[in-house]
């Protein structure tokens, strides 16, 4: 027998398996928080980590996504197309095509550093989680797949209340007030001009009452 | 003529009750522990939160092979399930549920017969474990054995207190003399009575025969299919004679409190179903004794305590008579 704790003696006799009987009673008279999925879908997280969809109209075969994947899970064919120049005479410019885009999700480890790499916002995280596949070969999804996963994408968040402005909007007020300041300034100048050109007028029009 | 379907309608009610109480006590066994633990228990046979669940599980039993252990004593090892079971269905018989004869077979001796049968129903563990050929389920057997013989005791003597202070044998006669103070005048022995049963059930805290973390299900080891069934439908039908036994000896059967009598058969069924939640309740709540622990409450705790209810009953009987 262990020496007897001093402090556990405290209580009454049977105090402890009272409380024994209190704690699965109360536990009883609780909610329990068993997941009744397959009849009620899960609440995800807003940033949960379902599956990885790709933008391809974002996607300029730049290779930075397959070359950071630590297990090397991400596919990507292309070719090179020539473009007209934009202007006769020019050189003709050359564009990368997107042939193949897929993911093996029995290798993807759901880092997401596909994701963080991307310069051009053409992955995204997605919530959507059933695609579970009988066989294991089935798991690499191609491009039309993963494109389908796009819209399952939810927006992102909403910025803090005080927060800065993101840039590509700040950039855009910018030019818009540019624009806005320097057509303003057109505007002003067009009617002085106009006001200066008019004495004549308006003493004419006076003349005619 | 009218006998005979008289007897053939208190047999038929005794069966049907026989096959049903175990099943709902099962039932709510699944539920009543998933919400203590937290969990929502069987949610889909039978559609409606898993009404169906021991249905669907007896149907699994009756499709399993039946073996027989190669080195087993096939005789008594395809007996022993029948010798668990039946016995509780003979109890079943003797234990009265309401007013007016409302009772299988009334007996004159109905404490002595009832206790001797349960008796019996150990027994069932005991052939499994001696005729499976397997150490675990000897052991099992054993430990069986050894828990029999210290809570047969306790038992016996707390029943013998109430034979006492009614003056019968009869479980009705019992209830027919039965007044409300004998509640707390019995309480110890009631109390003493129901562990004792407990542990005859080998129900947790007191599962050390069939302690499935260490002798994997002690007797019932190499049982399979349909027998292994039938084992733990013993152990069911042996929470409703326990706690129908209790209800009857201790709370007073069919008498409600205040004397509202009116309810009558209902009263022994709430009273029932009450303690058996209470069965429950210790299972999920408890862990299992130690074999020395379970051997120390028998004959250090339970049997003083059992003795010391039969001198309060024959001192409060002297003194009132």
């Amino acid at each position: 027998m262990a020496p007897e704790n001093p402090q556990k003696k405290s209580g009454w006799p049977g105090s402890g398996l009272a409380k024994g009987l209190a704690v699965t009673l109360r536990t009883m008279t609780k909610r329990s928080v068993t997941e009744q999925y397959p009849e009620v879908q899960p609440e995800l997280a807003p940033r949960t980590r379902g599956v990885i969809g790709l933008f391809e109209e974002n996607c300029t075969v730049c290779m930075l996504c397959a070359r950071e994947c630590p297990d090397w899970c991400i596919y990507i064919d292309s070719h090179k197309e020539t473009v007209p120049p934009a202007a006769p005479g020019g050189r003709e410019r050359s564009r990368n095509v997107l042939d193949r885009f897929a993911i093996d999700f029995s290798l993807c480890m759901y880092c997401g550093i596909c994701i963080e790499v991307c310069p051009f916002d053409a992955l995204f995280w997605s919530p959507e989680f059933e695609y579970a596949e009988t066989d294991i070969h089935n798991l690499t999804h191609e491009r039309d797949k993963l494109r389908e996963w796009m819209w399952t994408v939810p927006e992102p968040p909403a910025l803090d209340p005080a927060a800065e402005e993101p840039k590509e909007i700040a950039a855009a007020r910018k030019a818009a007030d540019k624009l806005a300041a320097q057509e303003a300034a057109e505007r002003q100048a067009a009617e002085e001009a106009a006001r200066e050109a008019a004495p004549g007028n308006a003493q004419e029009q006076e003349g005619r009452a | 003529m009218s006998d005979a379907l008289d007897i053939a309608l208190r047999l038929i009610a005794v069966f049907v009750a026989f096959l049903v109480f175990p099943l709902v006590i099962g039932q709510t066994e699944h539920k009543v522990m998933a919400h203590m633990q937290g969990r929502l228990g069987p949610m889909y046979a039978g559609g409606f939160h898993g009404w169906a669940q021991l249905v669907a599980d007896g149907v699994k039993f009756a499709q399993k092979e039946d073996v027989v252990p190669a080195g087993a004593d096939r005789r008594i090892f395809q007996l022993a399930p029948a010798v668990a079971l039946l016995p509780y269905l003979l109890v079943l018989i003797a234990i009265p549920i309401g007013p007016h004869n409302a009772v299988g077979q009334s007996l004159d001796a109905g404490i002595f017969f009832v206790l001797a049968v349960m008796g019996v129903g150990v027994l069932g563990s005991l052939m499994a474990g001696w005729a499976s050929a397997n150490k675990f389920s000897l052991l099992g057997g054993l430990r069986t054995a050894a828990q029999l013989l210290a809570y047969e005791l306790p038992m016996l003597l707390a029943a013998a207190s109430v034979a006492m202070a009614a003056g019968t044998l009869s479980l009705p006669g019992i209830l027919d003399a039965f007044h409300w103070w004998w509640v707390p005048w019995q309480i110890v022995g009631g109390l003493v009575f129901f562990t004792a049963g407990l542990a005859e059930l080998q129900r947790p805290p007191f599962d050390m025969p069939v302690a499935d973390s260490e002798i994997i299900f002690g007797a019932y080891t190499e049982y399979t299919g349909l027998r292994f069934a039938l084992f733990l439908l013993a152990e069911y039908a042996g929470i409703v004679v326990l706690c129908a036994l209790t209800s009857v000896l201790f709370l007073g059967g069919w008498h409600g409190p205040f004397g509202a009598d009116g309810l009558g058969w209902l009263w022994t069924l709430l009273k029932t179903a009450i303690l058996a939640f209470g069965v429950i309740w210790l299972r999920v709540s408890y862990p299992r004794l130690r074999e020395d622990q379970l051997q120390k409450l028998a004959w250090t705790v339970l049997i003083p305590l059992a003795l010391a209810q039969i001198a309060l009953t024959g001192v409060v009987k002297v003194v009132i008579s």
